[in-house]
């Protein structure tokens, strides 16, 4: 049952994923990232991590692309450049740069997984709230503050730029 | 299996059919709600009081002519108000309507009057379907090859990211006092009372929260005085322009839809879902589920009467003016009552 859910939404995420680069309408693109993100979520939650799904669907789904959209909009973009419209040696090596972006996730995934013939990991409420709240704020704690001040830098810069216009 | 099954799916008509009968009933409330307002009669030639002429504006949506605009992107034009509907009646699985007190349907337990029990992440669950709610708008905008409904889309992006920011900072305070992000466990948490008095409903240690979180609900279900998405002093009718017939009627549906969904929200959130003020519900077994179940539906049909009352009393916000309350008032408001439950919180307070 779980492996027959993890197969459509993988096929989801694969078909999705090409529907996001190939046609030349722009809200077609992010309306293929909207599946390919919900698809992903899909696979967290066969995992067991109901959080880091919901988050997925938040972050993604609710801010980020919105923002894509938004931009879109803004600007009127009705068509974008066809597709292998660019140099024909960046096509080529971009393919080639995705492949082994690929293969090498695939190496590093078979070496990790343990010999379980399962996907699943198994350690139960691993995926809620609790223990990743108490693992952001000890053992990550540094990184988790380190991101904070990265994200106050990235704002403050913001405001800068905006501001520079108006004196 | 099977009896589970069946007691999931109990769960579900039941809560799709009242959500669905709702709808057309809250069309009545509104109407006749907005003419005793303004000092008018509303509609009360067809039934008792006016009470079947949803019926009849059904009928009437349903047999109408349903024109499609040349120009328009077909596929999401079709798509959008399909989407819309689809969203707003998926959001409710989340949320706890009526005590449970062990009861079983065919030997099987009820595990709670709510559709998803074992879904960890509740109120997770109901912000990430709920901030997929702006899509259909923009759908809808974008395909219809009209500047006005274009203009709906993008104000309805900036609204929903501005006021989706306050709405969760504003919700963080009451899952840090109840310690759990299940809504059955937030609404537990507020039984019994609060400093001796008081019932330990979240609106009274954590106001702020709750008037931020109702302002921002105002403004992510598009209504009135947010809905700058459809003013139709300026744009005509906004995103939905260029609907007629169903395609209007799916959209005006969800408006509806979102705001039961928005309103059961804030009775769990923050005034206690089906606790009872001061006394505790007196019975146990289906008497107690019932009588809860009707204490929830007291609250939240205030609180839908509320969106009709305020629609009708406030005027629209302008533009600037909804962008700079959205920032400079409700996120800081909703960060005050962030750091008042933290010290509350430690002190012991609550």
């Amino acid at each position: 049952m779980v492996t027959y859910v993890f197969l459509a939404a993988a096929a989801v995420a694969v078909i999705f994923a090409i529907l996001a680069v190939v046609p030349r309408n722009p809200m077609t693109n992010v309306f293929s990232l909207v599946v390919l993100f919900f698809s992903m979520a899909a696979v967290f939650a066969i995992l067991g991590m109901d959080f880091l799904a919901a988050i997925q669907v938040i972050v993604y789904s609710g801010a980020i692309l919105v923002l894509f959209l938004f931009v879109i909009m803004l600007l009127n973009i009705r068509e974008v450049e066809p597709f292998g419209s660019g140099r024909r040696w960046q096509a080529v090596i971009g393919t080639l740069v995705a492949g082994g972006i690929g293969a090498l996730i695939l190496v590093i995934a078979g070496l990790l997984l343990p010999e379980q013939g399962s996907v699943l990991p198994g350690v139960a409420d691993i995926g809620t709230a609790a223990p990743i709240g108490k693992a952001l704020l000890s053992t990550h704690l540094f990184a988790f503050e380190f991101i904070t001040l990265l994200l106050v830098a990235s704002i403050v810069g913001a405001v800068y730029l905006g501001k520079r216009g108006d004196r | 299996m099977w009896a589970e099954v069946v007691v999931v799916g109990v769960k579900l008509v039941v809560v799709l059919a009242v959500m669905l009968t709702t709808v057309p009933i809250m069309v009545w409330v509104e109407r006749r709600g907005s003419a005793l307002i303004q000092d008018r009669l509303g509609p009360n030639r067809v039934g008792p009081f006016g009470l079947l002429q949803p019926v009849i504006d059904v009928i009437k949506l349903l047999t109408k002519e349903n024109l499609r605009p040349e120009g328009v992107h077909t596929f999401f034009y079709l798509l959008a108000p399909a989407f819309a509907i689809a969203i707003s009646l998926s959001t409710f699985i989340a949320i706890p309507f009526a005590r449970d007190s062990g009861l079983s349907i065919f030997g099987q337990p009820v595990d709670g009057f709510i559709v998803a029990p074992n879904l960890n992440i509740g109120v997770l669950y109901v912000f990430a379907i709920a901030s997929l709610a702006v899509y259909p708008v923009f759908l809808a905008g974008w395909s219809s090859n009209n500047k006005y409904s274009m203009y709906g889309g993008i104000r309805a992006s900036a609204q929903a990211i501005s006021y989706e920011l306050a709405m969760t900072i504003s919700v963080v305070g009451v899952l840090m006092s109840a310690g759990s992000l299940h809504l059955q466990q937030v609404v537990d948490a507020q039984t019994g009372t609060w400093l001796g008095s008081l019932p330990r409903w979240n609106v009274f240690p954590q106001f702020l929260g709750a008037v931020t979180f109702m302002v921002a609900v105002f403004a992510e279900t598009n209504r009135l005085p947010f809905d700058l998405p459809e003013a139709e002093a300026e744009l005509v009718a906004g995103y939905h322009t260029e609907y007629s017939s169903m395609g209007f009627a799916a959209f005006y549906m969800s408006e509806y839809l979102h705001m039961i969904v928005a309103s059961s929200l804030i009775t769990v959130l923050f005034f206690g879902g089906w606790n009872l003020p001061w006394i505790d519900i007196p019975f146990e077994g289906w008497a107690g589920a019932l009588l809860s179940m009707g204490v929830f539906a007291v609250k939240v049909a205030f609180f839908m009467w509320f969106f009709v009352w305020v629609r009708w009393t406030l005027p629209r916000l302008r533009y600037d003016q909804l962008m700079a309350l959205g920032w400079k008032v409700m996120i800081p408001l909703a960060t005050v009552n962030f750091l008042w439950v933290g010290v509350g919180l430690t002190l012991g307070y609550f």
